[in-house]
């Protein structure tokens, strides 16, 4: 089967100008609301980590349709049906039909400071060194991914320079699939707007990505 | 959507996959604690004080700790200075990581198609959106948060505001500034 992200946006035209907003302007209806509090309250359950959310909201097929917490939403929604957590009927009955099989954990208000305030570190203790120094000159793997990445599309098969190792961290493209963590040692790797765009690009731009030792190989 | 996320909420509380208090509490937490005056206060001690800022730079995640700020989306934070020769912009051109602890929840544009596709490539051109115009001979760079480095940027000082205590400084602090789409405002 064939993964499909359409949430890689970086590069793409056509999208028009951005649309400055005031401090402050953290929803725009109430139930932006409860779709920002139901997200963040199953997560704590560990039914499913942030990887696997972050690919059920990328993979909705109407995803460039759907506003920022109709997405959250429908992921969230997917995450639980997938998982037989919940049902469409319940879901169109506003009630449960079904017995709900048990979670490890749920999140209680007692609780909230504690697990805002703790996060989710993804740093690993390291099990080897790292591939490359600062400096080094690396190309980002060209061919396509079939599954979840971070590496952006505008960033595959392109040269750069890594400026800094950040230390070993759970790998998204693993854990967004029920593979493992499998730390890998992640690296700041910076790029020239004219590697990245072309010759038109105006001089003077550096872009950056952070991307994990598989994505990278020493530059030729 | 009103609906749909009500029985969404109804069904996930019927089956005790959710303690409702503690949605409030989730919502509380975001609407009315956390948010960018967070990072007003980090960005004024840095310009207040040299060995904070070298701390940030060297080691982010412990300097902003150190002012209580913690967690959730900030778990590996890195501090970015805006100098004359260098604009620093934060951008997640994949989905919408922003470091919750200093600065909140993200704006609705930063999560919008529009900037996540411009700022790596036409970043003068976002600025521009902004209203902000940047010499010729300042380089920009743009941090793409690919993984789960979390970015802040500490704008440039305004001129003039020698004078200014802390707690002034931090109000010339906007949140765009420490995104990199704007620049800290005079007092």
């Amino acid at each position: 089967m064939s993964y499909r992200s359409h949430a890689d946006l970086g590069g793409e035209d056509g999208h028009g100008r951005v649309v400055p907003e005031p401090e402050g302007e953290l929803f725009h209806a109430p139930w932006e609301r409860q779709a920002l509090a139901l997200t963040l309250a199953m997560g704590a359950t560990g039914a499913w980590n942030l990887d696997m959310s972050r690919s059920a909201r990328e993979t909705l097929p109407d995803y460039s349709t759907l506003s920022y917490y109709e997405l959250w939403i429908k992921g969230l929604e997917k995450l639980l049906a997938e998982r037989g957590l919940i049902a469409a009927d319940e879901l169109d009955a506003g009630r449960m039909l079904h017995p709900a099989p048990p979670l490890d954990r749920v999140l209680r208000a007692a609780d909230v400071p504690a697990l805002l305030a703790r996060g989710a570190p993804t740093e690993r203790p390291a099990a080897a060194p790292p591939r490359f120094a600062a400096g080094e000159r690396v190309r980002t793997r060209a061919s396509r991914f079939d599954h979840h990445t971070r590496l952006p599309g505008y960033a595959r098969g392109k040269i750069g320079r890594v400026e800094h190792v950040r230390g070993v961290h759970v790998f998204a493209d693993t854990h967004a699939h029920g593979r493992g963590e499998q730390p890998q040692w992640l690296y700041t790797v910076v790029f020239s707007g004219r590697e990245l765009w072309g010759d038109d690009c105006a001089p003077g731009l550096g872009v950056s990505i952070d991307a994990w030792e598989p994505y990278l190989e020493i530059a030729p | 959507m009103e609906r749909r996320v009500r029985a969404l909420r109804t069904v996930l509380a019927e089956k005790g996959y959710i303690d409702p208090a503690a949605l409030d509490v989730l919502i509380d937490t975001y609407e009315r604690k956390t948010g960018p005056r967070n990072g007003a206060r980090v960005v004024a001690r840095a310009w207040v004080d040299a060995e904070f800022r070298n701390w940030l730079l060297r080691d982010a995640t412990a300097a902003i700790a150190s002012l209580g700020y913690t967690g959730r989306q900030g778990e590996h934070m890195v501090a970015l200075e805006n100098t004359a020769s260098c604009h620093n912009l934060v951008v997640c051109t994949l989905c919408s990581c922003y470091p919750w602890p200093v600065l909140g929840l993200p704006p609705t544009w930063y999560k919008s198609a529009p900037y996540r596709a411009r700022a790596v490539k036409d970043p003068r051109g976002v600025l521009a959106d902004f209203g902000i115009r940047l010499p010729e001979s300042t380089e920009i760079r743009v941090w793409d948060s690919t993984a789960e480095v979390r970015y802040l940027v500490i704008p440039q000082r305004p001129p003039g505001t020698d004078t200014l205590s802390e707690e002034q400084l931090a109000a010339c602090v906007t949140r765009d500034s420490m995104i990199g789409t704007g620049l800290a405002k005079p007092p």
